[in-house]
């Protein structure tokens, strides 16, 4: 038994989900049509989380297991689909998905539980939804096959475009259709990209190639073999710079990077508090782990070329989210908007192209899914006690909710970048990174972490301080155990990154230099940058 | 330069004690949600602040039992940040170091703040203003003295900048505390967010510093091996924009040490910064004494001091920041004379002060003001706890003008108080006076730019201290009482746990510039001592510049008996002002009425700042950024403009698909699948 979970473990927690979702719907249907009664929601929603835990279970066993020293892909999982078209099934992890597996299986169960009354019509579908997302998003982060990667890519669009529209707030038909058109549109041009790439393996090897690196021990053609042409040389479809520009669209729409992220704060402003959850933590991240897998080490030299305009719009977002959350009335649009910001640090960790910033843009990812996830879910316990998340309609809750405002103060100064909590490594990982590969930018992003304070603390003091001007304040109930018991788990990581980060740090920078190295390996000769490092010792 | 490095286990407990005081309060508040009787909150919090009271004594036993070279006691724990390989290595380590200078700010902060931590208890029995209050001010005063002790010990940039934002927030935590108030609740956020403004000048300087050492081949942010690979950085040359002044070539080191200096600012309410230092008196008083006055303010002395070979070698940017110091202590001196608020009064000097000690700095004497720092730290605690006695005594009325003739009233609190009006006015024997007289006497021999007027501005400061602290004891403890006679009935001196505080405090205000004794003094032979200046001998070191030449003797008997003059100048004006005419004070005021309404008004700082950054940005962010180009430009006209025209298109074929049945929408996800799949397989 534990021989199969070990030899299966990726595809066990990738399918789980989805595979309690089905078991569900298949036993909900056999009985309907043995006239049996449906099977009641309460059971859906445990199974749901018992699900989902043992989801995160098997994920924690993957950090156990996974091997910090090694450079290379581990838990690999090849097996051949359609040999013909260069679509295999391959799974596998490194230190950059690693933790972004774990994160997502963390949070769905945390978002289910702290949604216990949130959802309360068409459960069911709720459920179907959340876990075929989990599988979606899992599945996205561990497919080194670029065409399966696609696939998990698409299938995460559909549940999340439900869980707007239905769950949604006033406006949700609007906001889901536009985050869908948004999604669509980058996937478009990256599905055409795809084919491209595809073509190009096909040109010069003979078969269709979809699969990013050999496996381990296999000797089987892959993308980073394909020489992608730079431009000049080939049909201006074929070069690196269009290729990379198709791919960069749809991860620059997903993350989201300035002027594409309008719409991120409709689907916040209307997502229900679960829906919110998952999408700033987890599906936010696939544009930047997108650039990390794909976008980097398949067209270096374009990347390196459209390195300065990728940083400054990361600088455009960073100084922009700030200045526009500054402005809000709604707390959950001004989290959007400082999500905005976020992500800009991230993509500016990622284009420095040194290991400071690249380690630091994938802690940083880890880091803003579980202080903007915990944001969301505290605003959502406001928003269930008042029906409203109106920053003036508030004010004074410490008084009435002294733990949820103890609560908001942690996790505000976890996303300020306080030192000792999470965000502060990440960012000053980024800064430095950045400082040595243009201090100008690193100056730039350093006056967004002093933004940060001034419109999160704005927020902060309007809601939790001053006296209770609204009499429905007064009565507010405070957190209850199932609220505390979630947010002290989104503690624990938020207080061990920030204290000893040395675990994920451990993890992270193998694989963030086998990036590098895979960079500088196909980049042309004269265009690679001098930052990167030869490969390192394992640390003692 | 200290070489080697002893290991001392106990220290990492010094900052530890106290913070893992804080995180049992702070689980007992939120998770536990038990009320915890006085005496346990009590016990936890002094207790751990006198633990590390006591580690820092054992420590510094252990250290001046090594010779004067290596007398540096290490602790460390682990590596916290570390990524980057070759010659980008960053890396760095949760590690401590006591040094002399570290020994000095931990032994003052540890021994200040136990002397508090006791005096609070007191102070806040009696407050029920907000739940759980008690338990929560001493969680927060514990969770200080944590970050603090941090920021003094950190044997590197990164960790000491964890202390520093840690301080920042527990300032932020403590001047909201009574939170209900809306005034309180945004001087925290003012304090903070000000001071995040001077910590990207701590940020860049630290990365602009590692990024040189990385070219040099020794990236490193640790204190020691900066000081031992500086020399190889010297004398880099860095190009700014050349708009900036005096460039477009820039000596590193300067522009390094400009930006610790804005971190600095920030920290210790210097010009342009210091902005939130006279609004944090929102907080509870033995709050302003311990963060605002003795301890965290004087951070960013320290950090000067810290980094001493490097602003040895920055001649400009020690001129910057021997004038700033200079205009502020002037600044703040004068706007303390027209305050009617007690705390504010003390406020203002404290920024007055800190001024001086950037003084001295600047000016390269580095022992001068760390010694100011220290008897600094006696004289304002005391002279804040016991304003603190006074407001108690008073039932939290501040208004000097509801004061006057409380000597006969509280009689332990009059001593007291004017005991450190006295120190800290420069009065000889006192602490003060000794402190203040080595700054004066580093800024007539300094070499900066425009030196002679610097020290007439410092002199003429040091006796406006004089009038506006003596100004604020006759208006307090003199003259007629003006307060109701039901409240002079009650009035009383504080209970002994508040008293005994004062005491020590008073002790220390008048003994402890012995410590700095002059050199010039001790060689007339007049007093019989061991060693004289031992303070900055025990210093030497560890800060640049000790071995420098001091000035003439006969010159320095005379700058002393200008700086008694000044003193007693402001006393004696002070006292024939409102003591023996009342009514002038009155008189001069009316006619320089538009002269007194600047003063009051602060110069209009915080205006300027509000139409000049605060209301152009959020107008800016919310006209042009939000409502012109998030909701006008990209949605209104790019995004919805062409969903609008596609929609025209499409009005008639595309609405019956979308029929929100979400069994519909899976069931033809699944064909579609299935469809496909078996496509391929074909």
């Amino acid at each position: 038994m534990t021989a199969f979970v070990d030899d299966n473990l990726l595809l066990l927690i990738t399918f789980l989900p989805l595979g309690t979702a089905l078991a569900l719907l298949v036993t909900n249907a056999l009985g309907s049509l043995l006239g049996l009664p449906r099977l009641p929601t309460q059971v859906w929603r445990i199974t749901a989380v018992a699900g989902s835990i043992l989801t995160f279970l098997l994920a924690l066993q993957l950090v156990f297991v996974f091997d910090p020293v090694s450079t290379r892909i581990q838990f690999v999982d090849h097996r051949e689909w359609l040999p013909d078209l260069g679509i295999h099934h391959y799974f596998g992890v490194d230190g950059i998905s690693l933790f972004l597996v774990a994160l997502t299986a963390l949070l769905v169960p945390v978002a289910f539980v702290a949604a216990w009354n949130d959802i309360d019509s068409r459960l069911r579908s709720f459920v179907f939804c959340m876990l075929a997302l989990e599988t979606g998003m899992i599945g996205a982060f561990v497919s080194l096959n670029l065409f399966e990667f696609y696939m998990f890519w698409e299938l995460m669009l559909v549940p999340m475009y439900f869980m707007i529209g239905i769950w949604g707030g006033p406006r949700r038909i609007y906001a889901a259709l536009k985050f869908f058109l948004f999604t669509m549109f980058g996937s478009v041009f990256m599905l055409i990209a795809m084919v491209v790439l595809g073509w190009l393996a096909y040109e010069q090897s003979g078969s269709l190639v979809f699969d990013l690196v050999a496996p381990p021990g296999m000797a089987t053609p892959a993308l980073l073999d394909v020489v992608v042409p730079l431009s000049g040389d080939a049909p201006w479809w074929k070069t690196q710079s269009w290729l990379f520009a198709a791919f960069a669209l749809a991860f620059a729409i997903k993350i989201p990077i300035v002027p594409f992220h309008t719409w991120l704060p409709d689907a916040h402003v209307e997502a229900p508090t679960a829906g919110s959850v998952i999408l700033a933590a987890v599906l936010l991240k696939m544009g930047t782990y997108g650039f990390l897998r794909f976008g980097l080490p398949l067209f270096p030299t374009a990347a390196m070329a459209y390195g300065p305009w990728l940083i400054g719009l990361a600088l455009v977002g960073i100084i922009y989210g700030s200045l526009v959350a500054m402005v809000q009335s709604d707390v959950k649009k001004l989290v959007a908007y400082s999500s905005v910001a976020h992500m800009g640090f991230v993509v500016l960790g990622i284009f420095v192209f040194n290991v400071e910033g690249l380690v630091g843009g994938v802690l940083q990812m880890i880091n803003h899914g579980i202080s903007t996830s915990a944001l969301f879910l505290l605003v959502g316990f406001l928003y269930e006690r008042r029906h409203t998340r109106e920053i003036s309609d508030f004010g004074g809750t410490a008084k009435a909710m002294p733990v949820h405002a103890a609560f908001l103060g942690i996790v505000i100064f976890a996303s300020i970048g306080l030192p000792m909590l999470n965000g502060f490594v990440g960012e000053i990982l980024i800064l430095m990174g950045a400082f040595l590969h243009s201090p100008g930018a690193a100056i730039v992003a350093a006056i967004g972490v002093a933004l940060s304070a001034a419109y999160m603390l704005w927020m902060y003091r309007r809601v939790a301080f001053g006296p209770v001007e609204h009499p429905e304040n007064r009565s507010l109930i405070d957190l209850s155990l199932r609220e505390r018991v979630v947010m002290l788990l989104l503690l624990v990581p938020i207080f061990w990154i920030g204290i000893y980060p040395d675990p994920f740090l451990r993890r992270i920078e193998p694989s963030v230099i086998e990036v590098l190295r895979q960079v500088d390996r196909r980049a042309e000769p004269g265009t690679r940058s001098d930052v990167i490092p030869p490969v390192r010792e394992a640390r003692p | 330069m200290v070489t080697g490095g002893t290991e001392f286990d106990l220290l990492h407990w010094i900052p530890l004690a106290p913070l893992f005081a804080a995180v049992l309060h702070g689980v007992l508040l939120v998770v536990v949600r038990r009320t915890v009787s006085e005496w346990i909150t009590v016990a936890i919090s002094c207790g751990a602040i006198t633990a590390s009271f006591v580690i820092s004594c054992a420590a510094f036993a252990r250290m001046v039992r090594l010779p004067d070279e290596s007398r540096l006691l290490v602790d460390h724990l682990y590596t916290w940040i570390g990524a980057g390989v070759g010659s980008q290595a960053f890396s760095t380590e949760l590690a401590f170091q006591f040094d002399p200078l570290s020994a000095v700010m931990t032994l003052v902060v540890s021994g200040v703040g136990a002397l508090i931590h006791f005096y609070s208890w007191g102070y806040m029995k009696e407050d029920e203003r907000e739940d759980k209050g008690f338990q929560r001010f001493f969680c927060y005063l514990n969770l200080f003295s944590f970050a603090m002790l941090l920021l003094v010990l950190a044997d590197n940039l990164v960790l000491m900048f964890l202390g520093w934002e840690g301080v920042g927030l527990c300032s932020y935590l403590l001047i909201g505390f009574w939170y209900s108030d809306r005034n309180n609740a945004y001087a925290g956020s003012k304090a903070f967010i000000v001071n995040r403004i001077g910590d990207l000048g701590f940020i860049v300087g630290m990365l602009l510093l590692f990024s040189m050492l990385a070219e040099a081949g020794h990236p490193t942010v640790g204190f020691q091996d900066i000081e031992r690979y500086f020399a190889q950085i010297a004398d880099v040359e860095l190009d700014l924009p050349a708009w900036l002044p005096g460039g477009p070539s820039y000596r590193a080191v300067n522009v390094v040490g400009l930006c610790f200096f804005i971190g600095a600012c920030g920290k210790s309410a210097q010009i342009p910064l210091h902005v939130w230092l006279p609004d944090a008196m929102a907080g509870p008083t033995p709050v302003s004494a311990l963060i605002h006055a003795a301890t965290m303010v004087t951070a960013g002395v320290y950090l000067v001091c810290r980094m001493s070979f490097l602003y040895a070698a920055a001649p400009e940017a020690s001129a910057i920041i021997a004038w700033t110091g200079a205009l502020t202590a002037a600044l703040g001196a004068v706007l303390a004379l027209v305050q009617t608020d007690i705390k504010k009064v003390l406020a203002y000097s404290t920024m007055s002060q800190l001024g001086f000690m950037f003084v001295a700095v600047g000016c390269g004497a580095y022992a001068a003001a760390m010694f100011h720092l220290a008897t600094h730290a006696f004289m304002q605690a005391l002279l804040f706890l016991a304003a603190g006695s006074v407001i108690l005594a008073m039932q939290h009325e501040q208004n000097i003008d509801a004061m006057g003739g409380l000597r006969r009233r509280i009689p332990r609190t009059h001593w007291t108080f004017l005991i450190g009006a006295l120190a800290l006015s420069g009065v000889l024997p006192f602490a003060g006076f000794f402190s203040k007289d080595a700054i004066l006497v580093a800024a007539y021999g300094a070499e900066v730019a425009g030196g002679p007027w610097l020290y007439r501005l410092m002199l003429a400061t040091a006796g406006l201290t004089a009038l506006y602290l003596f100004r604020l004891y006759f208006r307090v403890f003199r003259g007629k009482g003006r307060a109701p006679r039901g409240l002079r009935d009650r009035m009383e001196d504080p209970p002994g746990s508040m008293v005994v505080p004062l005491y020590v405090l008073s002790g220390l205000a008048i003994f402890a510039g012995l410590a700095g004794f002059p050199q010039a003094w001790g060689d007339l032979g007049w007093v019989d001592i061991e060693e004289s200046n031992s303070f900055a001998n025990f210093l030497a070191p560890v800060l640049a510049g000790s071995e420098r030449e001091g000035l003439a003797h006969e010159i320095e008997y005379r700058l002393t008996l200008r700086a008694v003059l000044a003193a007693i100048t402001g006393t004696g004006l002070a006292w024939w002002l409102y003591l023996q005419r009342p009514t002038w004070p009155e008189k001069i005021r009316s006619s320089f009425h538009r002269l007194h309404h600047v003063l009051v008004a602060k110069f209009w700082v915080d205006e300027i700042y509000g139409v000049l950054l605060v209301r152009p940005l959020v107008a800016i962010s919310d006209r042009l950024l939000y409502r012109g180009i998030d909701a006008g430009l990209i949605d209104g006209l790019l995004v919805n403009g062409v969903a609008r025209s596609i929609r025209a298109l499409a009005a008639n074929g595309l609405r019956y698909v979308q029929s929100g049945l979400i069994q519909a929408y899976m069931f033809l996800m699944l064909v579609g699948a299935v469809a496909i799949v078996a496509l391929l397989m074909r």
